[in-house]
C-alpha cells in the first residue's frame, strides 16, 4: 500500500539511474542514516557501541571486500583475513614511523598496500579457477600472517610479538570514547560502502560479472580478463586492508598476527555466502548473522537458563543451534538474507492485499 | 512451506527472546553485592581448561556464599559469558560483563594470553583489574607502567627460567648444560613466543643451544616438528602448548618418533590432567611446571566438596575433575579475589560493603600470601607464597615440577624458583619501560 513506485516517473536518464530510484527507498535510506549518525550515538551504551556495532560494521567492511571478489568477481578466495592483518600492521607502522600522517592518510595507504599485495597474490587467478583457485589464495592467508610473526620490525620488535595500536587523532582530536569511534567506523564504512555500491552498478562491476559468468566469453567481447580480475583482487584487498586497520584500531588495539589466523577468513566466506552473494547488503547482513547471533544466543540462554543448567551444555547448545540456523537459512534461501529481504519488500508492495 | 509462512511463524518466538532479553538486562542490584565477570571458555580445544578453571573459580564463589554468608556479608553474585577463547568475543564478553545493573565488574580474568591482550588497555580507563594468573602479558609484572594488570601466579619469563633451572638441576648443574641442544616447542601464537626472549638470553650465558619450534593452532598435527626435533637430537623439549588435543598430540607423537617422555618438560598450560589422560600410557613420564598443585587433600577444596557438591551446587559436570590441575588453578585464582576483597574492605573502611574497582585494586596490591595465611585459608602447598607490592605485580614466581605416573601427577620438586630472579626483574624492567615510551605512558612513582 505504502511502498510501491506508483505515481513515480522518471523523466531523463539521470533519475532513471539514481542509486535509490523509489521514493519510499530514499526516505528510508535518508532515516537511515539519521538514525545511525544521530541517534546512535547519543542513544546507545558503551556496550552496544564498542562491543556490537563497531565490529559489526567493519567486519561488514571486510565481508564487502570479499564479496566484491567472489560475489561480484567470481574468484573464490579463501584469503580475507590475510589482507585485514596486511592493513591492520601497516597502519600500525604508518603511524608509527611516519612522523605527523594523519590517520585518515594511515588508513588508506594501508588499503593501498593490502591492495597491492592483493595484486600479488591475485596473479595465479589469471590460470586457475574455482576451488583451486581457493587453495591457491590460501598461501596469501599463511604468508602474510607467517611474515608479520617472523619478522620483528612489523611489530617494531615487541618482545612479545604483539602490537598496541596508537592514540588515533584526526585534526588534533584524539578518538578515543566509544562514541568518537563508532562515527569514525560509521563514516569510513558509509563512504566506501557507496563507492562500492556504485562500483558495482556501473562499468566496472559488469566487467566483473561478466568475468564471473563466463570469462572466455568475456575476453571476446574486449574485457581484459588480466585487468578485471588483478582489479577485483586489488579492490577487495583494500576493503579487507582498511578493515584490518579499523579492526586494529578501533576494537581489539592490542593485536597479534594470529589474530587474523584463517578462522577468521572463513567466517568472512561465511559472512558473504549467509547474507547473499554478489549483494551489498547481504554483506551487512552476513556479518550481522555470523558476528552477532553467537553473542544473542549466549545472553539469550543464560537469561533463560542462568544458573540452573550447567554451564557447559549451554554453551554446546548454543553452537549446535548456531550451526542449524546457518542449515536452516542456506535451505530456505540458498541466495543469502539479502534475497529475504528482496522479497520482503516484494511482499510489501502488496500489503495489506493478498493480489 | 514458503518463506513468509516460515517468518511468520518465527516472529513469535523472536519477539519472545527480545522481551526476555531486555527483561533481563537490567536486574536490579540489592545493597551489599560484589558482583564479578566471568568469561568462561567451555567449548572448542581449549575447553578442558576452561570448564576446570572457570569451574574451580565459581565453585569457589559459591563456597563462600554458602559458608561464610559471603565476604563479611558482602554476597557474591557472577555472570558468565562465553569467549570461545577468542580475542574479539572476550572483547565483547568484557563489555557486557563490565555492567551489570548498576554494579561494575572490579576484575577479569580471560585464562588466555590472546584474551589478555585484547582487553588490556581497556583495564586503566575502565578501572578493572586485569588478574593474569599466572599467563598474558609478562611484562605487566611492573606494576609501575601497569597499575591494573597484575600477574599472581608468576609470569612467563619466569617461569621457563625454572623450566631451565629444573632441567639443570636434572643435568647435574648449569656447567653441564654447554653443549646440550634443547627445543622449544610452542603454538604459533603470541602465548608460545612470549618465554622466547627470556630463554635465548639464558641460552647465551649457559651456553646451550636453543632451537626453537613452531606449531600452528590448533597442534592436531606435529609429525615433521617432532621429526625435526629427532634430527637435531635434543636433549631436552620444553613443550609451550594449549589445548588439550595438541598437549596429548605432541606426546603421542614424541612417543611415536621415539622422543623419550622424561625429557619433556611442559608448561602449566599444557600438563594437566586432562592432557595426560589422552595420551594414555605414551604420557607416563613427562614432566609438567604448575602454580597450582592438584590434590582433593588440601583442607579448602576438601570442604568445597563437602559444602558445595553436598548440597548439589556443583558446577563441574563431571565431579571427578575437582581437585585436578585446572580446577585448583581457579580455586587458587578465585581465592586470591576473596582476599583482595577482603584486603580493599579493610584499607577503604568499607567491610560489609561493595567496593569499587579502585578500591579492589588496592586489596589485591596488597596481597600477602605468605605460610600463615595460605595455612589459614586452606591451600598450603598447594599454590606458592607470595607477596605483591606497587612495583612488584608478579607474585610467586615459583612453580612446582611434577611427573606424571600414568594415572596421576607426582609432585617431584618443592616450589622451584629461577636460578637468577633479579636478571628477569630486570628484562621486564626494560620492557615495560620500552612500552611505556611508545605509548606516552608516565610510569607511576612507587
Amino acid at each position: 500500500m505504502f511502498y510501491r513506485e506508483a505515481g513515480q516517473y522518471f523523466t531523463s536518464y539521470a533519475q532513471d539511474r539514481q542509486l535509490l530510484p523509489l521514493k519510499q527507498d530514499r526516505i528510508g535510506m535518508a532515516v537511515l542514516l539519521v538514525v545511525a549518525f544521530a541517534v546512535i550515538p547519543y542513544g546507545a551504551n558503551a556496550y552496544w557501541l564498542s562491543a556490537i556495532l563497531i565490529p559489526w560494521l567493519i567486519l561488514s567492511l571486510v565481508a564487502l571486500g570479499q564479496n566484491i571478489l567472489m560475489g561480484y568477481a567470481g574468484q573464490l578466495s579463501l584469503g580475507a583475513a590475510g589482507f585485514m592483518a596486511a592493513g591492520a600492521f601497516a597502519c600500525y607502522n604508518l603511524v608509527l614511523r611516519v612522523p605527523g600522517i594523519p590517520f585518515l592518510v594511515a588508513v588508506l595507504l594501508s588499503g593501498l598496500i593490502a591492495a597491492l599485495i592483493g595484486i600479488i597474490f591475485g596473479l595465479p587467478s589469471l590460470r586457475i579457477r574455482g576451488l583451486y583457485l581457493a587453495v591457491a589464495t590460501l598461501a596469501s592467508q599463511f604468508f602474510i600472517v607467517w611474515a608479520l610473526d617472523k619478522f620483528g620490525w612489523f611489530k617494531n620488535y615487541d618482545m612479545s610479538g604483539v602490537i598496541t595500536t596508537q592514540q588515533v587523532v584526526m585534526f588534533g582530536y584524539a578518538v578515543d570514547t566509544p562514541q568518537e569511534k563508532y562515527l569514525v567506523v560509521l563514516a569510513i564504512v558509509v563512504a566506501l560502502t557507496l563507492v562500492a555500491k556504485n562500483m558495482a552498478r556501473g562499468r566496472t562491476g559488469r566487467a566483473w560479472r561478466a568475468v564471473r559468468d563466463m570469462d572466455v566469453a568475456a575476453e571476446v567481447m574486449g574485457l581484459s580478463l588480466l585487468r578485471t580480475k588483478l582489479q577485483a583482487f586489488a579492490i577487495s584487498s583494500f576493503y579487507c586492508g582498511v578493515g584490518g586497520a579499523l579492526f586494529a584500531f578501533f576494537y581489539l588495539q592490542t593485536v597479534e598476527p594470529s589474530a587474523f589466523n584463517i578462522d577468521l577468513s572463513f567466517r568472512i566466506l561465511f559472512m558473504v555466502i549467509i547474507g547473499g552473494i554478489g549483494t551489498i547488503m547481504g554483506s551487512f547482513l552476513g556479518a550481522g548473522f555470523i558476528l552477532l547471533m553467537p553473542v544473542f544466543l549466549n545472553v539469550l540462554f543464560h537469561a533463560v537458563f542462568g544458573q540452573a543448567i550447567d554451564a557447559t551444555i549451554i554453551s554446546a547448545v548454543e553452537q549446535i543451534i548456531f550451526g542449524l540456523l546457518i542449515i536452516f537459512f542456506l535451505i530456505v534461501e540458498p541466495l543469502g538474507l539479502a534475497r529475504l529481504w528482496q522479497l520482503t519488500k516484494e511482499r510489501l508492495r502488496l500489503w495489506p492485499f493478498r493480489h | 512451506m514458503n518463506i513468509h509462512k516460515i517468518l511468520r511463524r518465527l516472529m513469535p518466538g523472536v519477539v519472545a527472546a527480545g522481551t526476555v532479553m531486555a527483561a533481563a538486562l537490567p536486574s536490579a542490584a540489592m545493597a551489599d553485592e560484589q558482583y564479578f565477570g566471568i568469561p568462561s571458555s567451555r567449548v572448542g580445544p581449549y575447553s578442558a581448561m576452561g570448564t576446570g578453571y572457570y569451574g574451580g573459580i565459581i565453585d569457589t564463589l559459591n563456597y563462600y556464599n554458602m559458608k561464610h554468608k559471603g565476604v563479611n556479608g558482602v554476597s557474591l553474585t557472577y555472570e558468565e559469558c562465553e569467549t570461545e577463547y577468542n580475542a574479539a568475543r572476550t572483547v565483547e564478553c568484557y563489555q557486557r560483563l563490565l555492567h551489570k545493573g548498576d554494579q561494575k565488574m572490579v576484575v577479569f580474568d580471560t585464562l588466555g594470553t590472546p584474551g589478555a591482550y585484547a582487553v588490556i588497555g581497556r583495564m586503566a580507563p575502565d578501572q578493572v583489574v586485569l588478574a593474569q594468573y599466572g599467563y598474558g602479558r609478562t611484562d605487566a609484572a611492573d606494576g609501575t607502567v601497569w597499575p591494573w594488570v597484575f600477574n599472581a601466579a608468576g609470569q612467563y619469563w619466569a617461569q621457563s627460567a625454572v623450566h631451565l633451572a629444573f632441567i639443570a638441576q636434572k643435568e647435574g648443574g648449569i656447567p653441564k648444560m654447554k653443549g646440550k641442544t634443547l627445543v622449544h616447542l610452542h603454538i604459533d601464537t603470541a602465548y608460545g613466543r612470549e618465554p622466547i626472549p627470556a630463554m635465548r638470553e639464558i641460552a647465551k650465558k649457559w651456553g646451550f643451544k636453543l632451537i626453537e619450534i613452531a606449531v600452528p593452532p590448533p597442534g592436531l598435527e606435529q609429525q615433521s616438528q617432532w621429526l625435526q626435533i629427532r634430527r637435531e637430537k635434543a636433549d631436552w623439549v620444553t613443550f609451550w602448548g594449549a589445548g588439550s588435543g595438541m598437549n596429548s598430540t605432541a606426546i603421542t607423537t614424541a612417543a611415536r618418533v621415539g622422543f623419550p617422555r622424561e625429557k619433556m618438560l611442559y608448561v602449566t598450560f599444557g600438563g594437566a590432567e586432562e592432557d595426560m589422560i589422552p595420551a594414555g600410557d605414551t604420557a607416563k613420564g613427562t614432566f609438567v611446571a604448575a602454580n597450582a598443585v592438584p590434590g582433593r587433600d588440601y583442607p579448602l577444596v576438601a570442604d568445597i566438596i563437602k559444602v558445595v557438591y553436598g548440597a548439589g551446587k556443583g558446577n563441574m559436570q563431571n565431579p571427578e575433575r575437582v581437585g585436578t590441575a585446572y580446577y585448583n588453578r581457579g580455586v587458587g585464582a578465585a581465592v586470591m579475589w576473596m582476599e583482595a576483597l577482603k584486603n580493599a574492605q579493610r584499607i577503604h573502611k568499607k567491610v560489609g560493603k561493595t567496593v569499587t574497582g579502585a578500591e579492589f585494586r588496592d586489596g589485591y596490591e596488597a596481597l600477602d600470601m605468605n605460610d600463615a595465611k595460605l595455612k589459614e585459608l586452606g591451600i598450603l602447598g598447594m599454590v606458592s607464597p607470595f607477596k605483591l607490592s606497587c612495583a612488584k605485580h608478579d607474585g610467586a614466581e615459583r612453580w612446582r615440577m611434577m611427573q606424571w605416573n600414568g594415572k596421576k601427577f607426582d609432585i617431584v620438586s618443592e616450589w622451584m624458583p629461577p636460578t637468577d630472579p633479579k636478571f628477569i626483574r630486570e628484562m621486564i624492567e626494560e620492557s615495560a619501560a620500552k612500552y611505556a615510551k611508545e605509548n606516552n605512558i608516565t610510569p607511576k612513582k612507587c
